[in-house]
C-alpha cells in the first residue's frame, strides 16, 4: 500500500475548535434585524377533511405579519408540506404563521378556525393494501416496470426482482424457511432541531440559511416545488447538528421562503423537539417475508421475498433500496423479489442512513441464522459459503469489482471477540451482515493558491461527518504541504462550485475526487509555470516538496511561494486548480456485527455487553474519524432494535418526547469495539463510503444475538422488555 | 412585566431585565447572545441546553432566568481561558469525541461538574453521569474515552 | 408560556398570604422539573408562580438522631443525594432518589416536587410510603401533619388545598434491624420513567421472623400504593422463598396497572411480581450476611 504523510493519520477534525468552545454557528444561532417567527398549525386528525379554514382572526391579531395556507402554496410544492381540502397524517401542516415573536405565532395559531371531518385512518401497510382499504388519494395508482395500474389503490409502487427460476431452487434445497419480520418508524434522532432563517430582498432574490446535507439538492428542490429559478435562491448551509439522511431543508424551507416573501421580512423557523417527531421524515416500517432455500452442504439454492414498505402519506417516486441490499452480499442463483411502497396515514417517510437496508437486512439476516440453525451449521461458515466475490452479481445486476465481503468474514473469524467463549446464562453472541452500494453524484471544487503559496480550498459540500478535515488532509498530501497551510470553506450557492448532496456515504469518495483533481490541476500548472520559469520543457520536471525541480537536478527550482507570488504580479494570472468528479462507480461494501448480550428472562430486559463492527473501508483517510462513525452508527442501530418506536393511537402520535422515545444514553451501550477492513475500492485512495453501511447489519445482529441467549426469535422491532418477556413466555408456553 | 436580574455570567456580573416566563436558556442565548448552549428539547429531555448554575449542572431551558437571581452561570463560552482549551475540551479534540457538536457544550460542562466532584470517576460512573446528555452522533464511545483521559492529566480545576 | 407574575417569599407566612390572594390562580415553583415543562406546554396556566426555594424552612435537611429526617419540600435530589446520614439511615430513599432522572434534573428536582406533581410513577414514593414518612402541610390555618399515603388522592391529585402547601416531608428512622430495596424498571437504564416500580422495608426478628414489613408500588395504580396484603403475608412468618412468592403474587393482584405508552396492564402487573420478589429477596440476603 502506498506510504502517504497525511492520508490514512486521525487528523483532529478542523472544525471541532468552534464546536467545543459554542463558536459554531447552527442556524438557530443566528439573529436577523427585524426577523420575524414562523410556527406551523398542525393537524390534530391523521385523516380527515378540511370543511372550514378560516384565517382571519389570526391575520387580525397585532404582531402578526403573515398567514400562509395551501392556497398560498404552488401545487409544485406538492401537499405533503400543507395539506390543501385532506390531511393525511397526524400534524400535517395547514397554515403557517409569522409574526414578531414566537409567543404571538403561537396564539395566533389558537385563532385558526378550521372545522374537520374524521375519515378513517389506514395505520397499517400490508392492511391499506387490501382491497377495501379507504383509499388515502383518490388518483394514485400503482407504478410498476409494466406501466401504471389502470384503477387507483394505496399501492404507490411494485418493483419485481427475478433471475433463475425460484421453484427449481427451492426444489434443490434440502432446508427451507419462510418467515415474515417487521419494523418499525423511527426518527433520525439528529439533536439540532430542524431549522431555516428565510430573507427575501427587494428585488426579490431569497437568501435562505439552513441546517441541510446538500445546498445545492435544497436549491434545486426549493426552486422547483416555488417555480424560482436558481438564481433567484442563495442557499447558506450552516453547521448541521446531525443530519443522518433527514436534512433535506424542504420540511420548512418552502413556508419559511413563502412566509418570508409575503412578510417582506426575514423569518426564521425552528422546530420544538415535539413537532421534529411529529413532523419530520422518519424510516419507514416494513413487512418483509423471507423464504430461502439451501443445500444440505449450506449453499443457497433460492430466495423469494416479499417486501411491504409503508410510504407514509405521500410515497417517494423512488423504490427503496431495501428491494436490492437485503439479498445482495450472497450468491443466489434463483430469485424472486415483489416489492411494494404503500401509503398510509402516517407522516412522509425519507431517507435515513443506509435508507431501506437495514430493514431489509433484519429480515434477511435474521433468516440467514434460522438457515443456518436449521442446518445445524455455524451461522458465520454459513454465510461464508455464500457470501459473493468479484465477478458476482447483486440484485440490481450491479458486477461486483473489487469488494472485501469475503475478508470482512475473515476478520471476524479471527476477532478475539468472536473467538472467546461467552459464558453465562441467558447470554449470546450474534453475528449479521449488512451491504450497502454508496451512492453516485457530482461534485466540483477549487483550489486557489495563495501569493504565499499556502491553499485556499474552495467546496460547496456540507460537512457532516468531518469532509473538511479529509479534504484537508488530501490538499496537504498532494500538494506536499502542511495541513496548516490549506484553508477550507465550504461555500454557499452563490460562491461554490456544484456539490452534491451529503448523503449515500458518498461525499470522501465523490468530493475528495473532486478535491484530488483539483490538486492535480493545480500541480499541472505549477509545473507548466516551473518549466517556462527555468526555460525547459514541462516534461523535464517535476513537483515535489513545495519546488518545480529539473528531474535529476533538484538544485535547480523554482520555489512554490515563487511561483505563487509571481502567479499575482505577472500576466500569467493566479493559479486556480479546477476539479470535477462526476458519477463515480459504487464502491460496495459490507459491515458484519457481532454482539453480545444478556438477556434477563423474568422481565424480557436486554443488556448489551459488548459490540464489534467489521467493516470494508476501503482505505481509511482519517482513522479516528471511520471508528467515529461506525460507533454512532451502531448506538443508532442498538436504539432501532431495541428501544425506539413511534406509537401511534389513531394515526397520532403519542410519545412525542424525548423522554419517551427511547433513543439510547450513554448508560445504555457499552464501548464499540471496531475493526477496520480495507480492500480498496476503484475510487481515488480506494476509499468507500463509511457512514451508512454500519447500521445495516446491527438490527438483525442484536436478533440474532437474544435467540442465542433465550431462544426465542425477534420477529418483529423494537424488542423492548416488554416484547421479549412476551416471546419468552409464548415459548414457555409452548 | 420585565423583573431585573442580577447574574455572574463566566465570571462577569451582568444586570439586565428579564420577563418571568424567560428560561435561563433564551436569557444566555438571546439576552446575553451567548449561542453555544444550545436547545435540543426544550423539556430537560436532551442535555444540550446544560450549564453550571453555582458550579452545579442543570439543564437551564428548565430554569426560569428569574430563578438564576444572585447566582452564578458558567457556560461554554467560559470554560476555555482565552485560547487555551480546558484540559476536557483538549480531550475531546484529541480523542476525536466530537462530530456534529450540538450535544458537544452540554456534554462538556456535564463532565466539568462530575469531575469537580469526582476526579477520576469509572467508565460506569461516567456513563451514568452523562445520561442526561444525548448524542446521536458518536455512539459516546469517545465521549466517554475523553473523559477518562481528561480525568488523568487534569491538574487544575 | 403565558405570561405569569413570579414572586421569590423569603417566609412561609408570605407565601401563604400569596397563594391566598391569587385564590386558585398561583403555582408554586420548587425545582420546577415538572413545572417548567407544563407552563410550556400550557396544560397549567397560572397567573402567579411562587419560588419557594428561598423560605429556609422548605430547605431543612435535618436528621434529628433517633427520630427522623427533616427533608424540606424544596431541597434538590443532589442535596438529599449528598447528605451523610441518608444512604446509611434511609438506603431505600437514596436507592430511589438517585434514580430519578438525569444528574441534571437532580440538581433541581425535589422530593416535595416530585411527591406534589403526584404521579402514580414518582420514584421517590414507594420507598417514602415504606418509611411511613409524613406530609407536613401549612395552611392559612396552622399546620397538619398527614401520612404519606393520605397525601396522594388521585394522578396529580393531593391532599393539599388551593391555599396550603407541603412544607417538609418527615420520614421516621426505621429500626436498625429493617432491611429495605428499592427497584425500579424502566426501558433504558437511565433517564426514563418507571413502567413499574416498587420499595419494600422489613424489619427482621430472630430466626429470620418478619416483625413489620412494608411493601409499596408505583406506576401500578392512580397513586402510589401500599400493597397490604402482600404486608400482611409477611408480618409474623418466617421470610423464606415461599413467603416472598406468596407475598409477590399478592402485591400483583393488588396493584391496578393501564396500558400506556410505557409499558401494558398486563406486563405491569407480572413485573410487580417479579419486582416485589426480588426486592424481598434482597432484603432477605443482606439480613443473612452481617
Amino acid at each position: 500500500m502506498t506510504e502517504y504523510s497525511f492520508l490514512g493519520k486521525s487528523l483532529p477534525r478542523l472544525d471541532a475548535a468552534g464546536k467545543l468552545t459554542g463558536k459554531a454557528q447552527y442556524v438557530a444561532d443566528l439573529n436577523i434585524p427585524g426577523m420575524l417567527h414562523g410556527v406551523i398549525l398542525r393537524s390534530p386528525y391523521a385523516h380527515a377533511r378540511i370543511r372550514r379554514l378560516d384565517v382571519s382572526k389570526a391575520c387580525a391579531l397585532p404582531g402578526v405579519v403573515a398567514v400562509i395556507t395551501a392556497a398560498d402554496i404552488p401545487a409544485s410544492a406538492g401537499r405533503a408540506i400543507m395539506a390543501e381540502d385532506k390531511v393525511l397524517y397526524g400534524s400535517h401542516p395547514v397554515a403557517a404563521v409569522a409574526a414578531v415573536t414566537r409567543e404571538i405565532a403561537e396564539a395566533a395559531l389558537g385563532c385558526i378556525e378550521v372545522e374537520y371531518e374524521p375519515l378513517p385512518v389506514v395505520s397499517d401497510g400490508v392492511e391499506a393494501m387490501k382491497p377495501d382499504a379507504p383509499l388515502l388519494h383518490p388518483n394514485l395508482y400503482t407504478e410498476s416496470m409494466t406501466g401504471k395500474a389502470s384503477t387507483p389503490s394505496n399501492i404507490a409502487n411494485f418493483t419485481e426482482f427475478r433471475r433463475g427460476d425460484v421453484e427449481a431452487g427451492f426444489a434443490q434445497a434440502a432446508v427451507v424457511r419462510e418467515d415474515t419480520y417487521r419494523t418499525q418508524m423511527i426518527h433520525h434522532g439528529y439533536l439540532e432541531p430542524q431549522a431555516c432563517v428565510a430573507q427575501v430582498d427587494s428585488g426579490g432574490k431569497v437568501t435562505i440559511w439552513a441546517s441541510v446535507q446538500g445546498a445545492f439538492t435544497f436549491r434545486e428542490q426549493l426552486g422547483a416545488s416555488l417555480g424560482l429559478p436558481l438564481s433567484r435562491i442563495r442557499v447558506v448551509p450552516m453547521e448541521v447538528g446531525g443530519g443522518f439522511g433527514g436534512k433535506n431543508g424542504m420540511l420548512l424551507g418552502p413556508l419559511c421562503v413563502l412566509l418570508a416573501q409575503k412578510a417582506g421580512r426575514p423569518v426564521r423557523m425552528v422546530m420544538t423537539r415535539e413537532e421534529d417527531l411529529r413532523m419530520a421524515r422518519p424510516a419507514p416500517p416494513t413487512t418483509i417475508t423471507v423464504k430461502l432455500g439451501a443445500t444440505r452442504e449450506g449453499l443457497l439454492t433460492a430466495a423469494e421475498v416479499t417486501m411491504v414498505y409503508e410510504a407514509g402519506a405521500f410515497a417517494s417516486p423512488l423504490p427503496p433500496s431495501g428491494f436490492v441490499t437485503g439479498l445482495s452480499p450472497y450468491c443466489l442463483p434463483n430469485v424472486k423479489v415483489n416489492g411494494y411502497v404503500v401509503v398510509v396515514n402516517k407522516p412522509p417517510v425519507g431517507a435515513l442512513r443506509a435508507p431501506g437496508a437495514p430493514q431489509a437486512a433484519f429480515a434477511v439476516e435474521c433468516q440467514m441464522d434460522q438457515m443456518a440453525e436449521a442446518l445445524g451449521m455455524d451461522p458465520l461458515q454459513f454465510r461464508f459459503k455464500n457470501i459473493v466475490t468479484q465477478g458476482d452479481r447483486a440484485l440490481n445486476d450491479l458486477t461486483y469489482a473489487r469488494i472485501g465481503f469475503q475478508e470482512v468474514l475473515e476478520k471476524v473469524a479471527q476477532h478475539p471477540n468472536w473467538v472467546r467463549p461467552l459464558e453465562g446464562k441467558y447470554r449470546g453472541r450474534g453475528l449479521a451482515c449488512g451491504m450497502w452500494f454508496g451512492g453516485v453524484g457530482s461534485s466540483a471544487a477549487t483550489l486557489n493558491i495563495n501569493a504565499d503559496g499556502t491553499f485556499a480550498l474552495l467546496v460547496g459540500s456540507v460537512d457532516l461527518t468531518g469532509t473538511r478535515t479529509i479534504f484537508v488532509q488530501i490538499v496537504a498530501e498532494e500538494l506536499g504541504v502542511s495541513p496548516d497551510e490549506v484553508s477550507v470553506v465550504m461555500g454557499d450557492t452563490d460562491t461554490a462550485p456544484y456539490a452534491d448532496i451529503a448523503a449515500g456515504s458518498r461525499t470522501t469518495r465523490q468530493m475528495g475526487a473532486a478535491v484530488q483533481q483539483a490538486c492535480h490541476d493545480a500541480k499541472a500548472e505549477l509545473i507548466r509555470r516551473g518549466a517556462a520559469s527555468l526555460g525547459v520543457a514541462e516534461g523535464e520536471v517535476e513537483y515535489r516538496d513545495r519546488r518545480v525541480q529539473m528531474k535529476g537536478h533538484p538544485e535547480k527550482f523554482v520555489s512554490l511561494r515563487d511561483l505563487a507570488r509571481a502567479s499575482i504580479s505577472t500576466a500569467a494570472g493566479p493559479i486556480v486548480g479546477r476539479g470535477a468528479s462526476t458519477r463515480p462507480s459504487p464502491a460496495p461494501s459490507l459491515a458484519a456485527h457481532v454482539v453480545d448480550v444478556e438477556v434477563d428472562p423474568e422481565t424480557g430486559k436486554v443488556t448489551v455487553l459488548s459490540y464489534t463492527a467489521v467493516q470494508d473501508v476501503g482505505f481509511a483517510i482519517n482513522p479516528t474519524m471511520v471508528e467515529g462513525q461506525i460507533q454512532g452508527a451502531v448506538a443508532m442501530g442498538a436504539g432501532w432494535a431495541l428501544s425506539e418506536d413511534y406509537i401511534f393511537e389513531d394515526g397520532i402520535l403519542q410519545n412525542a418526547s424525548l423522554m419517551d422515545y427511547h433513543q439510547p444514553t450513554a448508560a445504555d451501550l457499552p464501548m464499540i469495539d471496531t475493526a477496520i477492513v480495507e480492500v480498496p475500492s476503484d475510487n481515488p485512495y480506494g476509499v468507500r463510503g463509511v457512514g451508512e453501511p454500519p447500521i445495516v447489519p446491527s438490527l438483525a445482529a442484536i436478533a440474532n444475538a437474544i435467540h442465542k441467549a433465550t431462544g426465542v426469535r425477534m420477529s418483529k422491532l423494537p424488542m423492548t422488555s416488554e416484547a421479549v418477556w412476551r416471546a419468552i413466555r409464548a415459548q414457555a408456553k409452548g | 412585566m420585565k423583573i431585573p436580574l442580577h447574574i455572574t455570567v463566566n465570571g462577569q456580573p451582568r444586570e439586565i431585565l428579564v420577563e418571568p416566563t424567560r428560561t435561563l436558556l433564551e436569557t444566555i442565548r438571546v439576552d446575553l447572545g451567548l449561542t453555544g448552549s444550545k436547545e435540543g428539547c426544550g423539556k430537560g429531555n436532551c442535555g444540550a441546553c446544560t450549564v453550571l448554575l453555582n458550579g452545579m449542572a442543570v439543564n437551564s431551558c428548565l430554569v426560569l432566568a428569574v430563578e438564576a437571581e444572585g447566582q452564578e452561570v458558567l457556560t461554554i463560552e467560559g470554560l476555555s481561558q482565552g485560547n487555551r482549551l480546558h484540559p476536557l475540551q483538549q480531550a475531546f479534540l484529541d480523542q476525536g469525541a466530537v462530530q456534529c457538536g450540538f450535544c458537544t457544550p452540554g456534554v462538556l460542562l456535564l463532565a466539568k461538574s462530575l469531575l469537580d466532584t469526582n476526579p477520576h470517576p469509572s467508565e460506569q460512573e461516567i456513563r451514568t453521569a452523562i445520561a442526561g446528555n444525548l448524542c446521536r452522533c458518536t455512539g459516546y464511545d469517545k465521549i466517554v474515552r475523553a473523559i477518562v483521559a481528561a480525568s488523568k492529566q487534569k491538574v487544575a480545576p | 408560556m403565558n405570561p405569569f407574575e413570579y414572586r421569590r417569599p423569603k417566609t412561609l407566612r408570605e407565601t401563604l398570604r400569596l397563594l391566598a390572594a391569587a385564590k386558585d390562580g398561583a403555582k408554586l415553583l420548587a425545582g420546577g422539573t415538572d413545572l417548567l415543562i407544563q407552563l410550556k406546554e400550557r396544560r397549567t396556566l397560572p397567573s402567579l408562580v411562587v419560588d419557594i426555594k428561598a423560605i429556609p424552612e422548605l430547605q431543612r435537611l435535618e436528621h434529628v438522631s433517633q427520630r427522623g429526617l427533616h427533608l424540606g419540600a424544596a431541597v434538590s435530589l443532589n442535596r438529599v443525594l449528598d447528605y451523610p446520614l441518608l444512604a446509611q439511615h434511609f438506603p431505600i430513599l437514596a436507592q430511589a432518589c438517585v434514580q430519578l432522572g438525569s444528574l441534571q434534573i437532580r440538581s433541581r428536582a425535589s422530593v416535595g416536587g416530585n411527591l406534589c406533581n403526584a404521579s402514580p410513577a414518582a420514584s421517590t414514593a414507594p420507598s417514602l410510603l415504606c418509611l411511613k414518612a409524613q406530609a407536613v402541610i401549612a395552611g392559612p390555618g396552622g399546620r397538619r401533619r398527614i401520612l404519606l399515603e393520605d397525601f396522594f388522592q388521585g394522578p396529580n391529585q393531593t391532599a393539599l388545598g388551593k391555599d396550603e402547601l407541603l412544607v417538609e416531608v418527615f420520614v421516621p428512622t426505621p429500626s436498625p434491624s429493617s432491611r429495605g430495596c428499592y427497584l425500579q424498571l424502566t426501558q433504558r437504564q437511565e433517564m426514563d420513567i418507571p413502567m413499574v416500580n416498587v420499595a419494600c422495608l422489613l424489619t427482621l426478628g430472630r430466626g429470620g421472623r418478619c416483625q413489620q414489613a412494608r411493601v409499596a408500588l408505583g406506576a401500578v395504580a392512580p397513586t402510589p400504593i401500599r400493597a397490604r396484603r402482600a404486608e400482611a403475608l409477611l408480618e409474623g412468618h418466617a421470610l423464606n422463598s415461599q413467603a416472598i412468592q406468596e407475598a409477590a403474587e399478592a402485591a400483583a393482584k393488588e396493584s391496578s396497572p393501564i396500558d400506556d405508552v410505557r409499558a401494558s396492564a398486563e406486563y405491569r402487573r407480572e413485573m410487580v411480581k417479579v419486582l416485589t420478589r426480588r426486592a424481598l429477596q434482597s432484603c432477605l440476603e443482606e439480613a443473612a450476611s452481617p
